[in-house]
């Protein structure tokens, strides 16, 4: 058995003109692992994957999928890849058999094979009596099934899905999720791109793009515990404000910030959440309780983020 | 190349054609109306040129010259005027576009003289009609002006002269009755195909382009070549249906004598055919916009053929520069050859270098357009 990454890039580079939309990305992704791309819009997420699936060049840099470099072998990638692209891109004009139909016999899925192929990629975006619908009349959950379904047609060993939850409603978010877990079950290594964060939740491993740099990577769990690089804490207050800004001028204080009703701060390692309450108390500061938190994904993210920012370009 | 991805674009091109009204209007209702239109509607012949005449003698000698005028069926008499100002009034309204007027003493100065003369005015605004109706005013005065030359050489014992005098027996070869409907119609057929054929196919790609089905379609395995050949192979069929359809319109409903080769006919036929879908093709391809790339296939081919292809206007008649263009617009060659099979019956011999420079293009239009689709977003 091959035990080669699925996915490997080295130092990965597209430049729009004087706009770099991907940086220097270095990335590896294990087979069968379900990796997650998180970013604001406009990080580099698309354009890393359409880098990939061989859809543009890159301006340096290099990356193999499934073994096979995306630059040299473009189109031996593209047999052993699915891809399903960020807006809808299947034929509305078309009905659903017809579509599926059609990717069958562009990917050449061997004849024999093709009924049986379609009946299950119908069954699994739940649209069994609808497969003579024009595909236009479908809602957005059925769409995006129905795409995952086109891009799986020929069983692709690597699976590039690029936001395809944006716009459908959560419960169908759901059933998505848990087909993409059923295909990595099977053995697909599933790369997915993602602006929801509650999404990230359900990755393997994850790598936090922002500004087309590679921030962080890691499973959802080493990225919330490790990250930081500290504890995070949740502390209830009177007065938010003048609290914030004291709070800041604690020792140890890395960072701290409002989360709705309360203050979200992350003390260096060694600080206890005790010491900065009595230090409050002696300003005459109504505060507490303090308690330790497990950050969220997005605390991470957002975190990471404005320490970039700090440091400059 | 794959023949199953071939014929998967194929078949889904069918479908996305037969369900786009646009598309299915240019395949079946263009080629009809524009038969109709262009083959009713120009004509370079010119029969009934509406005349008014102003007869000032108003004798028998000058009612049998009238008379003549009238019975040649190509003019007919719009009205009867009796003042200059008259006759001024109708070519102003444009009730006539020519006048005969007899002068008051045309028969006496005839019978005295044997030599008298008539006046015929025209409206030259429209030089083209004006020149063809003074040419048919000349013929017809001619006819009547030997027939009283015969009267007058009887009446004064003068025998005609038996010497000296060359007589024209003309023929006309090809088109025997002279008829511009029969020199026309085949070259609509060749505006008809561009006409279709470039514009169902610049629609093609600029379609996926336009509706993001792109980007899905470049991240399959298929390749710039099956896409051509997927993609063409449904309109060329098209193509051809409608062409036999004009053809057979064109020999049948027209009467457009055809008398060369049905073989050749489909050969020329669709190359002329690769080359306007070629170029369609070549357009929607690099125009990622059906609007646009529509447009522009309108511009290529409608604008050049109808001027430079020599289907309406001769190419012999225009100047050296005007007409070494021409050389470069594909379609004279096919109007060429339509006219060779219909009218001439050449043979292959004949027509050999219409059908290599027709062949040269298809050839050229392919391998750029084979070569034109990147599949890459960029």
């Amino acid at each position: 058995m091959n035990i080669a990454p699925a996915v490997i890039a080295k130092g990965l580079t597209k430049k729009f003109g004087t706009f770099t939309a991907v940086d220097h990305l270095d990335l590896e992704i294990a087979k069968g692992e379900v990796a997650g791309f998180i970013g604001p819009n406009g990080a580099g997420k698309s354009t890393t994957i359409r880098l990939l699936c061989g859809l543009l060049r890159p301006t340096s840099g290099s990356a193999s999928v499934a073994g096979y470099d995306i630059v040299r072998q473009p189109d031996i990638v593209r047999l052993h890849i699915g891809y399903m692209s960020q807006k809808f891109s299947l034929y509305g004009d078309l009905t659903v058999h017809e579509n599926l139909r059609f990717f069958a016999g562009i990917y050449q899925v061997p004849r024999q094979q093709i009924p049986e192929r379609i009946a299950f990629a119908v069954s699994m975006a739940g649209l069994e009596g609808r497969e003579g619908a024009l595909v236009r009349t479908l809602a957005g959950g059925w769409k995006q099934r129905l795409a995952l379904g086109c891009a799986i047609l020929h069983r692709p060993p690597v699976l590039f899905l690029d936001e395809p939850t944006s716009g459908v409603e959560p419960e169908a978010r759901r059933r998505f999720w848990d087909l993409i877990h059923t295909l990595a079950a099977d053995g697909v290594t599933i790369l997915v791109s993602t602006h929801y964060m509650d999404e990230a939740e359900y990755c393997n491993r994850i790598a936090l793009i922002d500004a087309g740099k590679l921030i962080a990577l890691g499973s959802p769990g080493e990225l919330r515990r490790h990250e930081l690089g500290g504890q995070l804490f949740e502390l209830e207050c009177a007065t938010l404000g003048a609290t914030l800004a004291a709070v800041r001028q604690a020792p140890g204080v890395i960072e701290a910030a409002i989360f709705a009703d309360k203050l979200h701060v992350l003390l260096r390692a060694g600080t206890s959440g005790a010491a900065l309450l009595a230090r409050l108390a002696a300003q005459g500061m109504e505060a507490g309780p303090i308690r330790a938190i497990l950050p969220s994904l997005e605390d991470v993210f957002v975190q990471l983020v404005s320490r970039r920012q700090e440091a400059g370009p | 190349m794959n023949p199953r991805r071939i014929l998967a674009i194929a078949y889904k091109e069918t479908l996305q054609v037969w369900r786009d009204p646009r598309s299915l209007a240019i395949a079946l209702l263009m080629p009809l109306m524009q038969m109709v239109l262009l083959g009713y509607g120009i004509s370079l012949d010119i029969k009934h040129v509406p005349l008014c005449l102003y007869d000032q003698e108003n004798s028998q000698t000058s009612r049998e010259m009238l008379r003549d005028f009238t019975a040649s069926g190509w003019f007919k008499t719009a009205a009867i005027l009796d003042s200059n100002r008259a006759v001024r009034a109708a070519m102003d309204n444009a009730t006539c576009i020519g006048a005969l007027v007899i002068p008051v003493n045309f028969s006496r100065v005839l019978a005295q003289t044997g030599q008298a003369q008539v006046q015929a005015v025209f409206d030259g605004t429209d030089a083209n009609t004006t020149n063809i109706a003074t040419g048919y005013a000349q013929g017809v005065i001619a006819q009547t002006a030997a027939t009283f030359a015969r009267r007058w050489d009887a009446q004064h014992g003068l025998r005609p002269p038996t010497a000296g005098s060359i007589n024209l027996q003309s023929r006309v070869w090809y088109n025997e009755t002279l008829d511009s409907r029969n020199f026309i119609i085949p070259g609509v057929v060749a505006i008809i195909l561009a006409l279709v054929g470039a514009q169902l196919t610049s629609l093609t790609v600029a379609r996926e382009w336009e509706r993001g089905t792109m980007e899905q379609l470049i991240s399959t395995p298929v390749t710039s070549t099956e896409l051509l050949i997927g993609k063409l192979s449904p309109y060329f069929l098209i193509g051809l249906l409608d062409a036999a359809f004009c053809l057979l319109t064109a020999a049948f409903w027209f009467h457009v004598p055809f008398r060369g080769s049905v073989l050749t006919l489909i050969f020329t036929t669709a190359l002329f055919g690769i080359v306007v879908m070629g170029i369609g093709y070549l357009l929607s391809v690099r125009i990622h916009n059906q609007l646009g790339a529509s447009q522009i296939a309108l511009m290529l081919t409608m604008l050049p053929i109808a001027m430079l292809s020599g289907y309406t206007f001769p190419l012999d008649q225009m100047p050296a520069a005007i007409r070494a263009i021409s050389f470069l617009v594909y379609a004279r060659y096919y109007v060429t050859l339509l006219r060779d099979e219909f009218l001439k019956g050449s043979s292959l011999t004949e027509m050999a270098s219409s059908i290599a420079a027709l062949l040269a293009y298809a050839v050229a239009v392919l391998w750029l357009a084979a070569r034109a689709f990147r599949k890459r977003l960029e």
